[in-house]
């Protein structure tokens, strides 16, 4: 039995499934699992100038029910571009997915066709981008732009989307909200607005949250408040959530699983305290090291990553590490990709025999 | 807090200082309030030391960076330089070219139509030092201090990553031979593995050079690894005072607290106590009457604030806190 239909039929009484084409797609028996979202062998890339670029190659995770899943990297490693492909957002028509599946419950989100796809895209799976201010249209009032997605996936009337707002508003943690859904984003400081987008993504009850950096531009009391306020959601709804930051700490706060990604791909993938506790890929480590700690000595040598990352367009095949690892790849390496490897049960490496020597 | 500053060797003094930008209303924009951005700033910095200000937005620390190295007049107080209050003239023109700035944007901050090696020798051009091949040997030599290549001067700074492009404001600051460094958020647009590089680059260069910086971040990690004292600041005013280690093992002031509370560790097996402070930073246009944090975590207390001149009290030597009967627990 397809979970997904599973899901959709037992409970959930407030969301009868919009588009009854869906049941009959792709109902293939995909094999069952506990994930939610399954991401296999993902490619993408864009045209520029310069010719085709790869932003992802052949990325693969999967995001269990009720789990966290934190997508860490630096900028530029295709953590963004993940998520947007996820939501088929990309960039138009610069961003093309060349390969890979996207299985959301058992169904492929690449196959879907746009009617489709706008079905799923903020009622099924939900979205919290990093820049609230941009996020958020500055012309139309809050409670406008929350009961948006209550209109455009319920069959209610403006009146009570209105009401569901104000109650959602209430959900995330702003005072008076009856007021506030009057007020225009300007109006907010932006820990509110935070909230905002937050509340906009959770109005559908979404059962997969994909937070994208959502509180990179916020002040580190106020991230505190919002990882908390996302946490108790996502217990709340029973939601999975994917969580794309560079900060390691909130990782370690918030995460069941981690991905590490490089230049496009996933170098490694484990349960967050296995991955802590025992980084195996040099670029982890090396990650890992070269935070400043508040229990660490003062006034050291922070360890560093020479070099940077590389642009796009300059990617090898091989181990995309092997510039910045400081030791020496063999021709061989640089042209073959390293395949994965279980170093542990469901701990996985991109297992370059130089970069993940211990 | 007046004794901290006895000390001999001050480079910068800042003594209750004030920056209140009006704030203009009605048909003839006439002042009808003011934004209190920095308000009662009293701080010292010694020779060689590094300063760390943290604080969230909003607090005011931009603001005081600015004052200091005099892009802002200051609505009332004073600082001095090397104990020399510094107004107009050829003290002023010695000033600015002791106190540099680093700005936090690396990509905003550095002109896209100029080339590297013009950019880092503008300084150089407007105090007319040295002729035109000294200039260049000088921004060599510079570029090579921070850890680029001499092949770069000709070069625009779209064509570096930001590290690079942070790498070359800093170069740029130090043209003039500067004594201190005000550095506004210089890493925080950085990716972390970028950012301990620059991180080193400045600690390598204090050492080598004998520079003073005042350090401005977010971070309170960064600003913990990298800082000799660290002020907190909240709502324009100082709340707690100290040295680096001092003032991370031994918070007395509730915001400091709940600071250090907010930064998440990296390391799952580590729980950290959250202290969740309700609500959020009041208004500097108008804020509350008695202490500013008080009125957000201690609703009890708070009235007792109301009115009180609060003074500075020394916990232990050197660690100064803002002695609220609502922030601070006896």
């Amino acid at each position: 039995m397809n979970p997904f239909l599973l899901s959709c039929q037992s409970g959930n009484t407030r969301n009868t499934w919009p588009n009854k084409k869906l049941y009959l797609f792709n109902m293939s028996s995909h094999e069952q699992t506990d994930s939610l979202l399954k991401i296999r062998d993902l490619s993408v890339s864009f045209t520029t100038d310069e010719g085709d670029v790869q932003a992802l190659d052949a990325v693969e995770f999967e995001v269990k029910h009720g789990q966290t899943l934190g997508l860490v990297g630096e900028s530029g490693c295709g953590k963004s571009v993940t998520a947007l492909s996820v939501m088929r957002l990309l960039p138009q028509p610069i961003g093309k997915i060349n390969g890979g599946s996207i299985y959301f419950g058992g169904m492929d989100l690449l196959k879907l066709n746009p009617d489709q796809i706008r079905q799923i895209r903020g009622n099924e799976i939900g979205m919290i981008f990093q820049e609230p201010m941009n996020a958020l249209n500055p012309v139309r009032t809050i409670g406008d732009q929350v009961s948006e997605s209550f209109l455009l996936h319920q069959d209610i009337s403006p009146r009570e989307a209105w009401e569901k707002s104000i109650h959602m508003l209430e959900d995330v943690g702003i005072p008076c909200p009856e007021n506030r859904v009057f007020e225009y984003p300007h109006q907010l400081s932006g820990g509110m607005r935070q909230r905002i987008v937050i509340a906009i993504a959770l109005a559908c009850k979404p059962k997969l949250i994909i937070a994208d950096e959502p509180t990179t531009a916020l002040d580190v009391t106020v991230q505190s408040q919002i990882l908390d306020l996302l946490e108790s959601l996502k217990e709340k709804l029973g939601s999975s959530v994917l969580l794309i930051t560079h900060d390691l700490g909130v990782i370690a706060e918030t995460c069941d699983e981690v991905c590490v990604m490089y230049a496009g791909r996933v170098v490694e993938r484990a349960p967050t305290k296995e991955l802590f506790a025992n980084p195996v890929h040099a670029y982890t480590r090396g990650l890992l090291a070269s935070i400043p700690r508040l229990d660490g000595v003062s006034k050291t040598e922070l360890s560093t990553i020479d070099g940077m990352v590389p642009g796009l367009p300059e990617l090898n095949v091989g181990c995309r590490f092997a510039p910045r690892s400081g030791a020496e790849h063999s021709e061989e390496l640089l042209l073959q990709r390293p395949p994965y490897h279980e170093f542990t049960p469901g701990h996985w490496v991109e297992a370059c025999p130089v970069c993940t020597t211990l | 807090m007046h004794n901290i500053m006895t000390g001999m060797d001050k480079l910068l003094e800042i003594e209750d200082l004030r920056v209140h930008f009006p704030v203009r209303g009605g048909v003839f924009r006439r002042a009808v309030g003011a934004c209190k951005a920095v308000d009662g700033v009293t701080l010292s910095l010694e020779k060689g030391q590094t300063l760390g200000l943290v604080g969230e937005s909003g607090c005011g620390k931009s603001t005081l960076a600015k004052a200091v190295v005099k892009l802002i007049q200051p609505t009332s107080g004073s600082i001095k330089f090397k104990k020399k209050m510094v107004s107009g003239g050829v003290d002023e023109i010695n000033f600015r070219k002791s106190v540099q700035m680093v700005f936090q944007d690396p990509a905003e901050s550095l002109n896209s139509r100029m080339t590297v090696g013009s950019i880092i020798g503008e300084p150089l051009d407007v105090h007319k030092i040295g002729d035109k091949s000294e200039r260049l040997n000088r921004v060599e030599e510079l570029l090579e201090q921070v850890g680029l290549s001499k092949s770069t001067v000709k070069r625009y700074p779209f064509e570096f990553s930001g590290g690079q492009r942070q790498r070359i404001g800093i170069a740029r600051a130090l043209a003039l031979n500067p004594e201190l460094l005000v550095l506004d958020e210089p890493v925080s647009a950085l990716d972390v593995s970028v950012q301990s590089q620059v991180l080193n680059l400045l600690m390598g260069l204090q050492a080598e050079l004998q520079l003073t910086y005042l350090l401005i971040a977010h971070d309170l990690a960064v600003v913990k690894h990298v800082s000799d004292v660290i002020a907190v600041m909240y709502l324009g005013k100082i709340v707690e005072f100290g040295p680096a280690e001092e003032l991370y093992l031994n918070p007395i002031h509730a915001y400091t607290k709940a600071l250090i509370s907010a930064i998440p560790i990296p390391d799952p097996t580590v729980k950290r106590k959250k202290v969740v402070i309700p609500g959020e930073v009041p208004s500097p246009i108008n804020p509350p009457a008695g202490c500013a944090f008080g009125s957000r975590i201690n609703a009890v207390k708070y009235p007792e604030s109301v009115g009180q001149d609060l003074s500075f009290k020394e916990v232990c030597n050197g660690h100064w806190v803002l002695n609220c009967p609502c922030c601070v627990e006896e």
